[in-house]
């Protein structure tokens, strides 16, 4: 058993918030964006928030190292985008490998230092795998439903290169995030598990989807427990969901997935629904007080925030899970290899 | 402690499906699998997506759990049809809910269809039959792609066909998966094969019982796995037979589910509920199912024959024996019963001034009544065929009568008849089925028929037309020369000033050949009919004194006008020029393609066959169509019109088929050979026979070359492309055969024609037919799988066989992908097939006797059959210097293929 899988028999482990809410912060400008290196770059930047790892790494470090302070056991990479697919939007297909390498080394560092101040509490770095802009099994014409964007090997080799690149930055762990079409995900997970062959190397994975609405289904249509069969193929660390809804609407879909898996469960919704401008304005109280339904129910193993939470969200639900008992977790059949 | 805690088979589509011990039998949808669905399959090849999306849709709202689609046709890429279905499929939610199996035999279209999926699917399916190595790499990936698999109980050493080996393979396989591949049990299903029972032979009897306890052990001793299988197999050799199939399949799925099956494809619509089944039928049925008694598939047999008769003859009424003597007649007819006749007519003799007047009184007014019902289509061919066997025997009974009468009153003279007929099967061919159903048709609406048999040249039917003054000349051919022989002899008839109609018919006989190559050789009258029912108002028009001359008017405009549209209508093609066509040649990459040695070169010849072993193989579907019903066997018996005409014959066929077996009236024979063989200089197969007796040690096969130009990435395809080139260094392999099962068809179907019985008549030259057919699917399965031994390991129905799902072809010269007739000579030579068996090549290059089947075997898996087309004479030109034969002879054989 490693460290994360021995913490979690333990307590509640904590993910940290938004990287997003926490950039704008700064208010970069594109020439901040673009630093020395992109200044005659041909194309817009500003908005890659991912290059900022390259541009800007001490902000990253900063954001991350806020995370730890506020509570998080675990910080994700500033990777959400880094694909060779969703870097197209910027011409920057060139720069994956070093795009997640180098955000893995710069969290990984943060993550050694609160490790050496607090032996006690470990922290670790997850590398965050979002979903891509495509979607493998959508059309994303109405009058042409066969038609498809993206296909699984394209996916396969996308998520390949940005998995090994953040293997070789230092991860402890892998995150599949904001699921909205399985296919995508399974093609991440096949690449995943092609790595761990080639390299022989055992490293957790964290999987976590998205219901994007009140149906209780995801974007490409399945419910959530068609979901985890769907994804339970490969061994995993952790199942659940983030984004989309706030704490408050996600907690019938964790209840499915918590009744249904042995794996541990995650949980890491956006700081409520947005408002009227679009913004996620639950206060880190509020958000504190609907978490406290998951830890009630023994839901959740792992919980965190998404769009619009802070470190003060992070603080507010550190503290109240540090007053729980983790959900059980079972030795995953499929946990050992 | 692990092995204690259950673990469930969890499938999803859009939404979830867990197969717990508490769920029901999970019902797998097949109506998408181009094998199992004709309708699914045509939808496909004719690229109606939606159309087969309403396929998947109907079925999921019919109760299938999971969807087995199938792309796997020759005529198909399967690859891009299984992944744009499956896109489209995922787009419909109200199909996509349920999870897909995905079916093929090929690696690539399963890899494909996983990888358009979001959710868990079931693979269909992989077994140890191509080793373990393959076997693991195939589980290797299924477990990546995140799929459950079917796994067959299939070896290397074959398909297990027993308990023994059922078990044994499914353990090693399940060793494999769970402790070398890791894959998870409860994702791993078996397919234990479901046989057919009650198959009349003795390694069959234990099919059913061998897979239930198979089952049983497999579910109790291989921990979380599923069993699956089609039930439907389990009932095969009864086929037609609905009521007692249903039984099988009841009784099977009662006892398979209770030893642990728990998922199959199963077509609700033929499942009867168990506690309905009739005590003695479930009886007869258990026996066979548990091989319970020696005699339990003649007794299920027996009542089979009860349960099928019952429908229709549940009570014999003879209450029409008291109507009055016309209507007793008629009935007799019309209904084809010949019990009575001759009591009746002797009756209606005593009360005739003279017998002729039977003839054109009573039985006029009765036959009349079965053209009237047959022309307005209530009643068909084969009753029509029955028909004419009644009035024949009453027209032989009243004969000696006449010739009585005529002596005692010579002025009396000759029956009215509505004129003379002349019918010939042209030189060089000889098939004659179609022929003798039009002038059996037609002698019942009084023509009279002069038949003069097949192969008759054409001075003899020019001679016998004068000499008997008939009124109209019908010519029959199958054979592409035979078409023409018809012009020739149009030709003639116009040479030497002949006035009657000329009427052509036959299988490769067409209204635009008729129109476009014979009609202009003559000025009168030309028609052409393929079709029993039409033969007779098109014959009464021509002859009818009054309306006849403008009819036949009508007629040279109608094809006058067919003509020219059809000219203008062709389109223009475009063609390569040869050499253009032979680099856009098929490509197969030599180094990787699997070339199988024969285990057996040379040449075999198998004599006396048991006939009873390719009952199994036939394909009724043509003998159907021979009689004019058309449909596919067996959905044709259930037919809402002719699905009662269709059983009525199908049982007149099963007992003349068992009549011809048990009395050993036909005589099979078959002689093949597989020979190195590697192509040369393009379209040419170079073949090594060895320790040759024949001229030709190194025989050379010809091949043809598609020319008309193909859409971008389709290639101009030869059979020559199916081997290995000489360049490529790589010894390949070719075997051509030849089988016959017409050794006794003419001297039995001539014993019919002497008791007036052409349906006998007619039914043993057509189950001659379907038996030679079925000889020659047999012997290239035993080909494939023994003497050459490339796909030892197949298992595949004889549905399958039907829809060609093997691997490899047997394409036949004459036939689309080898039209050019001459090849037979070459097979005919390296094979000695003359010698051998006694089959003989007629002038026009048909066998005889008819009932045979020759051609080729060209093992490689990528080996298709295809449609030469049309060729232009650069071609022929080549073919011609490559055969060492004058281009004008050449012309003439190819003739039908050459472009205009």
């Amino acid at each position: 058993m490693n460290k994360i899988q021995q913490a979690l028999q333990n307590r509640i482990l904590i993910l940290d918030g938004a990287m997003g809410t926490m950039l704008q912060r700064y208010k970069f400008s594109e020439e901040d964006f673009r630093a020395e290196r992109f200044k005659d770059f041909h194309k817009s930047v500003k908005g890659n928030n991912d290059l900022l790892s390259i541009t800007q790494p001490q902000a990253i470090a900063e954001i991350h190292s806020k995370y730890f302070a506020a509570g998080a056991d675990i910080v994700e990479t500033n990777t959400f985008s880094s694909t060779t697919i969703a870097m197209a939007d910027y011409d920057m297909q060139d720069l994956v490998y070093e795009l997640n390498y180098e955000s893995a080394k710069i969290a990984k560092k943060v993550a050694d230092e609160f490790t050496a101040k607090e032996p006690h509490k470990p922290r670790f770095v997850a590398g965050a795998i979002g979903p891509t802009n495509k979607t493998a099994s959508m059309s994303p014409d109405v009058n042409d439903p066969g038609f498809r964007a993206i296909s699984f090997e394209q996916l396969r080799v996308a998520y390949k290169q940005q998995a090994e690149a953040l293997i070789d930055g230092g991860v402890d762990l892998l995150l599949v995030e904001t699921i909205f079409d399985t296919l995508n995900a399974k093609a991440a997970l096949f690449a995943i598990d092609e790595i761990k062959e080639e390299r022989n190397l055992e490293i957790p994975i964290m999987i976590s989807g998205t219901i994007t609405d009140a149906s209780g289904r995801t974007l490409s249509g399945q419910t959530a427990e068609a979901f985890l069969i769907s994804i339970s193929h490969i061994p995993l660390l952790s199942v659940g969901f983030n984004c989309a809804l706030g704490a408050k609407q996600l907690t019938p879909h964790l209840e499915v997935i918590a009744s249904r898996t042995n794996l541990a469960v995650s949980a890491y919704p956006n700081a409520g629904l947005p408002n009227a401008f679009g913004e996620y304005d639950e206060s880190p109280a509020q958000m504190a007080e609907q978490v406290k339904e998951y830890l009630d129910k023994q839901l959740v193993n792992i919980i965190g925030g998404c769009c619009g939470t802070t470190p003060e969200h992070i603080k507010a639900i550190a503290e109240i899970a540090s007053q729980y008992k983790p959900r059980p977790v079972f030795q995953s059949e499929n946990s050992t290899v | 402690m692990e092995k204690t805690q259950p673990k469930y088979l969890k499938l999803s589509g859009l939404e979830p499906l867990i197969i717990t011990p508490e769920s029901n039998f999970i019902n797998v949808g097949e109506r998408t699998n181009v094998a199992g669905s004709k309708k699914f399959l045509r939808l496909i090849k004719d690229r109606k997506f939606e159309e087969a999306l309403t396929v998947a849709r109907e079925q999921v709202e019919n109760g299938a759990q999971i969807i087995d689609i199938n792309m796997d046709d020759g005529l198909i890429d399967g690859k891009e049809a299984m992944v744009k279905f499956l896109n489209l499929v995922i787009a419909e939610p109200d199909i996509s809910r349920v999870p897909i199996m995905i079916d093929s035999s090929k690696w690539e279209i399963i890899e494909a269809g996983l990888q358009v999926v979001q959710g868990k699917c079931v693979v269909n399916s992989i077994s140890l039959k191509e080793g373990e190595a393959e076997f693991i790499h195939h589980a290797k990936l299924i477990k990546r792609y995140g799929a459950a698999v079917i796994v067959m109980a299939f070896d290397e050493t074959g398909q297990a066909d027993n308990y023994d080996r059922r078990i044994e393979i499914a353990s090693r396989s399940y060793d494999i998966l769970v402790n070398q591949v890791k894959f998870a049990p409860e994702d791993i299903i078996f397919d234990l094969n479901i046989f057919p029972v009650a198959t009349g032979m003795d390694e069959h009897r234990k099919n059913a019982i061998d897979f239930i306890e198979a089952t049983r052990w497999v579910r109790e001793n291989l921990p979380h796995v599923s069993v699956s299988g089609g039930v439907s197999n389990v009932s095969f050799s009864f086929r037609g037979n609905d009521p007692v199939r249903e039984a099988m399949h009841s009784v099977f799925l009662y006892h398979a589910i209770q030893a642990g099956m728990n998922m199959g494809i199963v077509n609700p619509a033929m499942l009867e509920v168990y506690d309905d089944i009739p005590k003695d039928l479930l009886d007869r049925v258990e026996d066979v199912m548990f091989d319970r008694r020696e005699d339990a598939t003649e007794r299920l047999l027996d009542f089979a024959e009860t349960v099928i008769g019952k429908s229709k003859e549940s009570k014999i009424d003879l209450s029409w024996r008291e109507e009055p003597l016309q209507s007793r007649i008629t009935r007799a007819l019309v209904k084809g019963i010949d019990e009575f006749i001759l009591e009746d007519i002797e009756e209606a003799r005593q009360k005739a001034d003279k017998p002729i007047e039977v003839i054109e009184g009573n039985l006029m007014i009765g036959m009349n009544v079965v053209g009237d019902l047959f022309g307005s289509g209530k009643m068909f061919l084969p009753q029509v065929v029955k028909s004419a066997r009644v009035m024949k025997k009453a027209v032989a009974y009243l004969l000696p009568y006449i010739e009585e009468e005529k002596l005692k009153n010579p002025q009396a003279g000759d029956s009215k008849n509505a004129g003379k007929v002349l019918m010939a099967t042209v030189k060089g061919d000889v098939h004659d089925i179609g022929k003798n159903i039009v002038g059996v048709v037609l002698a019942c609406n009084n023509y009279e028929i002069i038949d003069l048999g097949v192969m008759v040249p054409p001075e003899k039917i020019i001679a016998v037309a004068k000499e008997e003054n008939v009124d109209a000349i019908g010519l029959s051919g199958l054979i592409t020369p035979s078409l023409d022989e018809m012009v020739f002899l149009a030709k003639e008839m116009q040479r030497q000033n002949f006035k009657v109609p000329l009427l052509i018919g036959g299988a490769t006989t067409s209204k635009a050949h008729t129109a476009v190559k014979i009609d202009p050789e003559y000025e009168c009258a030309v028609v052409h009919i393929n079709d029993a029912s039409r033969a007779v108002t098109v014959v009464g028009d021509l002859l009818k004194r009054e309306t006849g001359g403008s009819y036949k008017e009508n007629l040279k405009r109608d094809y006058d006008t067919f003509r020219k549209d059809f000219l203008k209508r062709q389109r223009v093609k475009t063609y390569l020029s040869l050499s253009e066509a032979r680099r856009n040649r098929f490509q197969i990459d030599w180094n990787t393609s699997e070339i199988v040695k024969p285990k057996q070169l040379g040449v075999q010849v198998i004599k006396d066959f048991d006939l009873n072993l390719l009952v199994y193989y036939i394909d009724w579907t043509p003998f159907f169509r021979s009689w004019e019903l058309h449909g596919r066997y067996p959905d044709i018996l259930k037919d809402e019109i002719i699905g009662e005409q269709a059983s009525e014959l199908f049982e007149d066929a099963k007992k003349m088929l068992q009549k011809i077996i048990s009395e050993k009236l036909l005589n099979a024979r078959a002689v093949f050979g597989i020979f190195e063989a590697n192509t040369i200089n393009d379209d040419d197969i170079l073949s090594k026979v060895p320790n040759s007796k024949s001229q030709i040690p190194n025989p050379i096969f010809r091949t043809l070359r598609q020319q008309s130009k193909k859409a971008e990435g389709k290639p101009n395809i030869a059979l020559a492309d199916f081997i290995a080139p000489k360049e490529s260094e790589i010894q390949d392999y070719i075997g051509c055969f030849c089988v016959s099962t017409g050794f006794g068809t003419q001297q039995l179907a001539s014993k019919y024609e002497k008791e007036h019985d052409d349906y006998n008549s007619i039914m043993v030259k057509a189950l001659s037919d379907r038996l030679a057919e079925a000889f020659a699917e047999y012997l290239h399965k035993k080909v494939r799988t023994e003497y050459w031994g490339y796909a030892s390991e197949e298992k595949l129905s004889n549905e399958d066989l039907i829809s060609e799902k093997y691997k490899g072809i047997r394409p036949a010269p004459g036939y689309p992908a080898c039209p050019d007739h001459l090849e037979k000579l070459t097979i005919w030579e390296i094979l000695k097939v003359k010698e051998n068996i006694g089959v003989e090549l007629t002038e026009s290059l048909a066998m005889w006797p008819a009932s045979s089947v020759s051609g080729y075997y060209f093992a490689n898996p990528q080996a298709r059959y295809f449609g030469l087309g049309k060729i232009k004479e650069d071609q022929i030109e080549d073919f011609a210097k490559r055969k060492n034969m004058d281009i004008e002879e050449a012309t003439n054989w190819l003739k039908t293929n050459l472009a205009d």
